[in-house]
């Protein structure tokens, strides 16, 4: 019986470490990739262009620790000798080891150098703010080159687009919430003709790809000379996100007990009195939810901004940006990794504090379009 | 439908003094031309001024926001002006009509428009019948498309809902589930661009020799590999590596979902089975998985619509070069760049089709539901 039981323990310890090991495993890489962002960001240009990131840990690496002029131009499998140690240019070139230390030809065939390297201990963690600061304030900043001489860099200023983007998705957030609102409480506490038809027309809209809207949407936009305004893409946001509110408040709204509405009634409220005193405070985790929801979709969308903003860089927003930055400044890594940091930081922030609301959400009803 | 259950509203708010009340008809009048007069001033205001970014946002805020409840406001005011009985019939217009009018204008209507474009040349002047159509299904670089989309579905869609499953079950339990769930969840609150910038930094290559910044290049190497153009080289494999980005998005989702309804089985039948002699596996797929079938069907469903017109990714790490086209970058090339508007129109009813089955899916669910 006692030996039983300390094998059923010893089963429960080996299951509880598989599972627990396992977990650690899938969180571990799922974070690396967004460790790696951050901790570049705070790296300095050069660095970033010469290094990976994780050598911000102690490492061991080949450190260069005396070097001399070639001094000759050898031909294809002659044998030199540097430091005692013989080989071709060929074994130079990738670097001929021998008692811990490499030899190691550095350059071309003609204008080359020799350079001894040790295996040392080192770490690589040289942080700076100067990413942040160029990609904030768009200012002019001296940049030291790897051959000594100082450029200066136009920093690339994503500050507009960040208030740009809180311009688009406040609104984008708010104005679905409201009109979804009316329309949900409607549908749950009104009859009309055509009620259930019009509701049907909503739950079809559910899964329907924007893309089919875009092209017609945008020449109604070109029409009305709203291409490239706010209002143009506060309502685009607005129709696209409607049918997941409507659907997700209704569902919320009609479930609401029935006792505290009729009893509003008998005092005489009318329905507007009933739907902006009673329904909508008590709506509040429904609306969070999908309010958090809208919020993290119009911040980090990318293609709606692209079409209707598109052709104004002056209202472009922070993903337009960092699009651009990806195409335009695929080598300034420095000012990509800061900027696609300065992108996130408020929706996980929002993520992170209101994560509750967000899994309700999610739950409540996943089905969009 | 059960129109018994409705509320109805029965005495009119307002007087029965036939002067005072169009006195007040017209106050409600006044006030709602003065709303759309003050929101006109304020669209041109936004428009055309040159003041600081930061009175732009705010007056753009104030006014959108405000400016729609303000005609809800002004609007039911008039409503309550109007005769009982037609007031009665009016209202719930307000209530879901701007909702309708933004559902017709930027969903239901432009799929007909678009349906319309997909039948015209390229210009959209000449009516060419299907053959758009026979262009989407014929032409090789439609084809290449489509087998993308495939990857992305059978691959991407799949193994994150397969992942998401398995990792509900091991926090479900451990001890450090919370921790775990965020972490895996977090991924969601960042924009496919972003994501792009972040994976650059593992699939980044160098020249043989050089250091290697990325991360997948830098464990090739050390383990004694050549160095890898990973989203560039070895089509149509390179698709693999962009999908990895997605499955790193939708996982947590998947996850969420699923971790709730793994916490709905109720523990009894559970540790019945155990009792029974059931082992874990046969506790997973006998009880586990039937019980939380209708989820997974949900996950599956919105993960297979959010693949199908997958975007960001592939624009912002190859721009669809090297065969990484899927079909809404596709629609956007040949629409915005090939400005061949009957090509593209047919590419987005493409996509519209494949989620049809979806549709009739939510419908019949809907359509099972009580008390509608």
């Amino acid at each position: 019986m006692a030996s039983q039981s300390s094998k059923l323990k010893r089963d429960r310890l080996v299951s509880g470490l598989l599972v627990n090991g396992t977990l650690a495993l899938i969180c571990l890489i799922w974070t690396i990739p967004t460790a790696g962002l951050l901790i570049s960001s705070f790296r300095t240009r050069v660095d970033i262009q010469t290094s990976g990131w994780w050598t911000i840990f102690p490492h061991r690496e080949w450190i260069t620790v005396d070097q001399v002029d070639a001094g000759q131009i050898p031909t294809t499998g002659e044998v030199m000798e540097f430091y005692g140690v013989e080989g071709t240019f060929a074994e130079f070139r990738t670097g001929v080891e021998e008692d811990g230390v490499r030899i190691q030809w550095i350059g071309n065939r003609r204008l080359g150098r020799i350079e001894v390297k040790e295996r040392q201990w080192t770490t690589n963690a040289d942080f700076t703010l100067e990413n942040y600061e160029s990609v904030l304030t768009g200012k002019r900043y001296e940049v030291r080159q790897p051959d000594g001489s100082i450029a200066i860099e136009q920093g690339a200023d994503l500050s507009n687009a960040f208030i740009n983007s809180l311009i688009v998705s406040i609104p984008s957030t708010t104005i679905p919430i409201l009109i979804a609102a009316f329309a949900a409480y409607g549908f749950a506490w009104m009859s009309f003709p055509g009620r259930k038809i019009l509701f049907i027309l909503v739950v079809t809209l559910l899964v329907v790809p924007l893309q089919i809207a875009l092209v017609p949407i945008l020449r109604d936009y070109v029409a009305l000379n709203l291409n490239g305004e706010f209002l143009a893409i506060w309502l685009a946001h607005t129709g696209f996100g409607l049918p997941l509110a409507t659907y997700l408040l209704f569902n919320y709204i009609s479930g609401l007990p029935r006792d505290i509405l009729e009893s509003a009634f008998i005092d005489g409220a009318s329905h507007f009195t009933i739907f902006t005193r009673l329904i909508l405070p008590l709506s509040v985790p429904a609306l969070a939810s999908f309010a958090i929801f809208q919020f993290l979709w119009v911040w980090n969308d990318y293609l709606v901004a692209l079409i209707f903003i598109g052709s104004k860089p002056d209202v472009q927003v922070l993903t337009m940006r960092l699009a651009d930055m990806v195409g335009s400044r695929g080598a300034d890594w420095h000012l990509l990794t800061a900027g696609a940091f300065v992108s996130m930081i408020l929706p996980l922030t929002v993520f992170l504090f209101l994560q509750r609301y967000f899994v309700r959400g999610l739950l409540a009803g996943s089905v969009k379009g | 439908m059960q129109q018994a259950d409705k509320l109805e509203v029965s005495s009119s708010p307002g007087g029965n003094n036939a002067p005072a009340r169009w006195g007040q008809a017209a106050l409600a009048l006044l006030g709602l031309i003065v709303t759309l007069f003050v929101l006109w001033q304020g669209f041109l205001f936004l428009r055309d001024s040159e003041v600081s970014k930061w009175i732009i946002a705010i007056v753009a805020i104030v006014w959108g926001v405000g400016g729609v409840a303000a005609l809800y406001v002004v609007s039911n005011q008039l409503i309550e002006q109007l005769p009982a009985n037609i007031g009665r019939v009016v209202l719930p217009y307000l209530f879901i009509g701007p909702a309708l009018a933004l559902l017709l204008w930027y969903l239901a209507l432009p799929g007909l428009r678009t349906f319309w474009f997909s039948l015209m040349d390229r210009n959209s002047q000449n009516f060419v019948g299907l053959d758009n159509y026979a262009t989407v299904f014929t032409t090789r670089f439609m084809l290449e498309t489509f087998r993308n989309n495939l990857l992305w579905i059978g691959l991407g869609a799949s193994t994150s809902v397969i992942l998401g499953l398995l990792i509900a079950v091991l926090a479900d339990r451990s001890r450090f589930e919370t921790v775990a769930k965020t972490l895996i969840f977090l991924p969601m609150a960042i924009s496919m661009v972003g994501a792009g910038v972040i994976w650059n930094f593992i699939y980044e290559v160098r020249a043989v020799g050089d250091p290697q910044i990325g991360l997948l290049n830098a464990i090739v190497t050390a383990l004694g590999g050549q160095p890898q153009a990973w989203t560039a080289s070895n089509q149509p494999w390179n698709n693999l590596f962009l999908i990895v980005i997605l499955i790193w998005l939708q996982t947590g989702f998947a996850m969420v979902l699923f971790s709730a309804a793994i916490k709905g089985i109720p523990s009894e039948i559970i540790e019945a089975a155990r009792v029974d002699g059931a082992n874990e596996f046969q506790v997973f797929f006998r009880i586990m998985v039937p019980f939380i079938r209708s989820t997974i069907i949900t996950v599956s469903t919105t993960i297979v619509i959010f693949t199908l017109k997958i975007f960001d990714i592939v624009i912002v790490m190859t721009g669809g070069q090297f065969g990484t086209e899927v079909i809404a970058t596709q629609f956007y090339r040949q629409y915005f760049s090939n400005r061949n508007f009957g090509l593209g129109s047919a590419i987005a009813i493409v996509l519209l089709l494949a989620v049809v089955p979806v549709m009739i899916y939510n419908l019949r669910q809907f359509r099972d539901r009580e008390g509608f």
